[in-house]
């Protein structure tokens, strides 16, 4: 079986000017968004309170929020989380001196206007404001730690053209995971940050692959008596690559399905994440590391001596 | 092609058996004779098994403005003994301000300061010493307010009957704390959150109370509120006026237990001091007799009993209308001690048991059907070579959970999602050497030629492509926390393992079945 033709000859560079256009304007609204609409932090990053509580019967979110308003929390956040009877609640950090009996408080609450029998802990999340901070900043640290480490991996293997190409790509599909968590209001929270570190070695590895490619060509084209161009070469290897390129995404995708419609409510966001990042990577990996390698030639040194070089490695 | 060389046969063979004794545990009980040092069951996440997870924050400054505090008695002690005189004395954070009466007795405080409190940096002029506590000792108390408190914590929570808390050091001041298969996210935190403070001090019965709360406390006296009591509607906090000096405190406990107050027929917490304690409480109740002492816990008076008789056997009560179950909890924190400082509650991730089981469910679900779906989906599109692909994955899975079993990792729900995760990417060297022996056969190879330069080309790209990835997962357990670490484990375990089965495995497979039954039909892939 074959997804894709073996003579198939489809012309990416041909559209790269189309692909920009249609990148750029992504990029913008997805920057737009997140400047604009904001993201929707959940409490790893603000501090604040969260708790997941199961109810006998499903109640009404007004029932809650009424049950929670006399202890001075009727500005929570209440939404159903999976199921009707699960209930999520969040509540900002107070200048109280004891923020983690919030969980308490609201518990007791929920107990005295439900019945204590009706009212289960399913999960209780305190993060300080303290820790909120540390958290933000751990998490930028490790996106940029991500990317440089990249950088500096891929210029040793490749060239630095290679690396800005790879990380030109790592920022759009970061932008635009982010974007459309913006878009759709879903909580923005820890372990989605793991999901984007996630996608960025994804990502990654499907760039890699296809410079991979580009390389070999390359390579194998200088010895030619009539060298093609090195456009050229570099559509040829998208396409060698493009059965790959759709099949590892596929297999992923099937999975990480899996994971999205099976895995539960708490693991739902990271899934999500995980699903946008592996399209959005698919696509970054031919329309943009590619086009931005390209655009790169011979902006970085006498790129003859670095071809040597290059073959010098395995 | 050339022969498979042996020794990789027999590597292959040998960390299949291993892979396979490490699973073990985690399907049966093992037989008695197994070795258990080979490998233990998972270990499951709190947010697998349920339980209680806690950061707690020890206000270390706390511990040393304390520490510092105290040596403002040792000086005056010093100094007493000496008869030098001063003028002023007192601490002020890290610091200690002594200002002497006569400057002509400088050298010989300073000697005595110097002799009494090595673990100052002192410096003089004109009768005036100011102590800064070195550096040195700073961080040595500060680090002994975090063990210490790890000590009391630990002491209260064994008190839960709890199985295998985990109580550890997190960075300079934090504690981690974590009990699994607890549910009781309020007691345990109000078991673990209250310094219990306990100190006896003499109620001046001579003083004025309505004075000193207009705001002219006599020097040798502080106020102390009671508990908050209902009067006519009204809460009210009775004020006493106490001497300042603290009698005997928690450190002179040995033992607390609950009891029953005969006089007012309610929960009480008794007391028992050690030798020490003893001997200072009868010294107290035979010069005071007809006074009061008040009682003081975490700052509260709990009640100002009056002094009828000497008092010899050693042992006290407090009373206050306790619940049962509060003197319970007020009767183990107090046998556990006093926290040097005070903490605070900075992180919690509590999970309900209800919600680990379905999580372990779902996290399984999605596993399991990932695979079938992956299985299926290579063995139709690969056939021959699928299934040997599909046997890889097989062996990778074996391989993780053996290899999470031997290095004792913690299995959570992110944990989870990283091997389903693997399980997809797993399948991706696979496909970049099948990829490219299709382009190889295409290009006319022989069936052995397209098989050799398949792998051959394929191995440079699977090693790039796979170390990049192992970068964003090493960079993910570097900050991450719990959960998240779990996820980077799992991940990078399942990128290394998928890098030995693809192009070990399926090389072996491949070498074995195609090789032997080389014939001139066509390879299924």
């Amino acid at each position: 079986m074959q997804l894709i033709s073996p003579d198939i000859h489809i012309d990416f560079l041909g559209k790269r000017k189309l692909a920009l256009i249609f990148s750029a304007l992504m990029l913008v609204l997805s920057l737009g968004l997140i400047a604009g609409k904001g993201l929707n932090f959940g409490i790893d990053f603000t501090g604040g309170t969260l708790v997941e509580a199961k109810f006998k019967q499903a109640p009404a979110v007004a029932d809650v929020r009424k049950a929670i308003t006399p202890i001075g929390y009727e500005q929570a956040i209440i939404q159903e989380f999976g199921a009707p009877e699960e209930i999520l609640i969040r509540v900002q950090n107070k200048n109280a001196t004891n923020s983690s009996k919030i969980s308490t408080d609201i518990l007791d609450a929920l107990g005295a206007a439900f019945g204590e029998d009706a009212v289960e802990m399913r999960r209780v999340e305190f993060v300080g404001p303290q820790v909120g901070e540390e958290l933000t900043q751990a998490g930028i640290l490790a996106v940029l730690f991500a990317m440089i480490a990249i950088l500096a991996y891929v210029t040793f293997r490749f060239k630095l053209r290679f690396a800005i190409g790879a990380d030109a790509a790592l920022l759009h599909d970061i932008t635009l995971v982010v974007g459309i968590f913006a878009l759709t209001g879903k909580e923005f929270t820890l372990p989605v940050v793991a999901a984007i570190l996630t996608v960025i070695g994804y990502s990654l590895n499907d760039t890699i692959v296809v410079f991979d490619r580009i390389r070999e060509n390359l390579a194998f084209n200088r010895k030619k008596k009539k060298p093609d161009s090195e456009v050229d070469v570099v559509n040829a290897s998208l396409n060698q690559t493009l059965a790959r390129t759709l099949m590892t995404s596929l297999t992923t995708l099937l999975v990480v399905g899996a994971l999205f419609l099976l895995g539960g409510e708490v693991i739902h966001d990271f899934a999500f994440a995980l699903i946008v990042g592996i399209v959005v990577g698919t696509y970054s990996s031919v329309y943009i590391a590619s086009p931005v390698m390209l655009a790169l030639e011979g902006r970085f040194g006498p790129s003859d001596e670095e071809m040597k070089a290059m073959e010098a490695k395995p | 092609m050339q022969a498979y060389p042996r020794w990789k046969l027999w590597l292959i063979l040998i960390v299949l058996m291993v892979s396979a004794m490490g699973t073990l545990p985690n399907l049966t009980t093992p037989p008695s004779w197994w070795p258990s040092a080979v490998s233990q069951p998972m270990n499951l996440g709190l947010d697998l098994k349920g339980g209680i997870h806690l950061v707690i924050d020890v206000d270390v400054e706390k511990a040393v403005e304390h520490s510092v505090e105290e040596d403002v008695d040792a000086i005056r002690r010093v100094l007493r003994e000496s008869k030098i005189r001063y003028r002023k004395l007192d601490a002020k954070g890290n610091t200690l301000t002594v200002l002497l009466k006569n400057v002509s007795d400088s050298s010989a405080a300073e000697s005595l300061i110097e002799a009494a409190l090595p673990g100052y940096d002192i410096s003089s002029e004109q009768g005036k010493f100011t102590l800064t506590l070195s550096e040195i000792e700073t961080k040595e108390i500060k680090k002994f307010a975090v063990e210490q408190s790890i000590e009391v914590i630990r002491n209260r929570i064994d008190a839960l009957g709890t199985t295998e808390p985990v109580i550890v050091k997190q960075g300079e001041r934090r504690i981690l704390v974590q009990i699994p298969g607890y549910e009781d996210s309020a007691r345990a935190k109000s078991m673990i959150g209250r310094t219990a403070q306990l100190e006896f001090k003499l109620v001046d019965e001579k003083g004025d109370l309505d004075k000193a709360l207009a705001g002219q406390i006599p020097s040798g006296n502080v106020i102390v509120y009671g508990k908050a009591e209902n009067r006519g509607g009204q809460m009210i906090r009775q004020p006493y006026l106490l001497k300042k000096r603290t009698e005997l405190s928690g450190a002179e406990v040995s033992d607390a237990r609950v009891s029953i107050d005969s006089q007012y027929n309610e929960y009480a917490v008794t007391l028992k001091f050690n030798n020490k304690g003893a001997r200072k409480f009868d010294k107290l109740t035979t010069a005071h007799v007809g006074e009061r002492f008040a009682i003081i816990l975490e700052g509260v008076v709990q009640s100002a009993p009056v002094i009828r008789e000497r008092i010899a056997g050693g042992s006290a009560q407090i009373t206050g209308s306790f619940a049962s179950q509060e003197a319970r909890d007020l009767a183990i924190v107090l046998r556990a001690g006093a926290l040097p400082a005070p903490v605070e509650v900075v992180e919690e991730r509590s999970i309900g048991p209800s919600l680990g089981q379905d999580s372990i469910d779902q996290g399984m679900n999605s596993i399991i059907y990932g695979c079938i779906a992956v299985l299926l989906f290579m063995l139709l599109y690969y056939r021959m070579f699928g299934l040997v692909a599909n046997v890889a994955l097989i062996f990778n899975m074996l391989l993780i959970a053996a290899a999470m079993s031997m290095i004792g990792a913690t299995l959570t729900l992110p944990g989870m999602a990283g091997i389903v995760l693997t399980i997809g990417m797993a399948v991706d060297a696979n496909v970049l050497i099948f990829e490219r022996i299709r382009e190889e056969i295409r290009l006319g190879k022989t069936r052995l030629a397209a098989i050799d330069g398949g792998y051959d080309k394929a191995l440079s790209t699977i090693v790039d492509a796979n170390i990049t990835t192992l970068i964003a997962a090493i960079v993910l357990f570097q900050f991450g926390s719990g959960p998240v670490k779990g996820f980077a484990i799992t991940l990078s375990v399942g990128i290394l393992a998928s890098m030995f089965t693809a192009i070990m495995v399926t090389r072996a497979i491949v070498a074995h079945t195609v090789e032997k039954g080389a014939s001139d039909k066509e390879l299924s892939i």
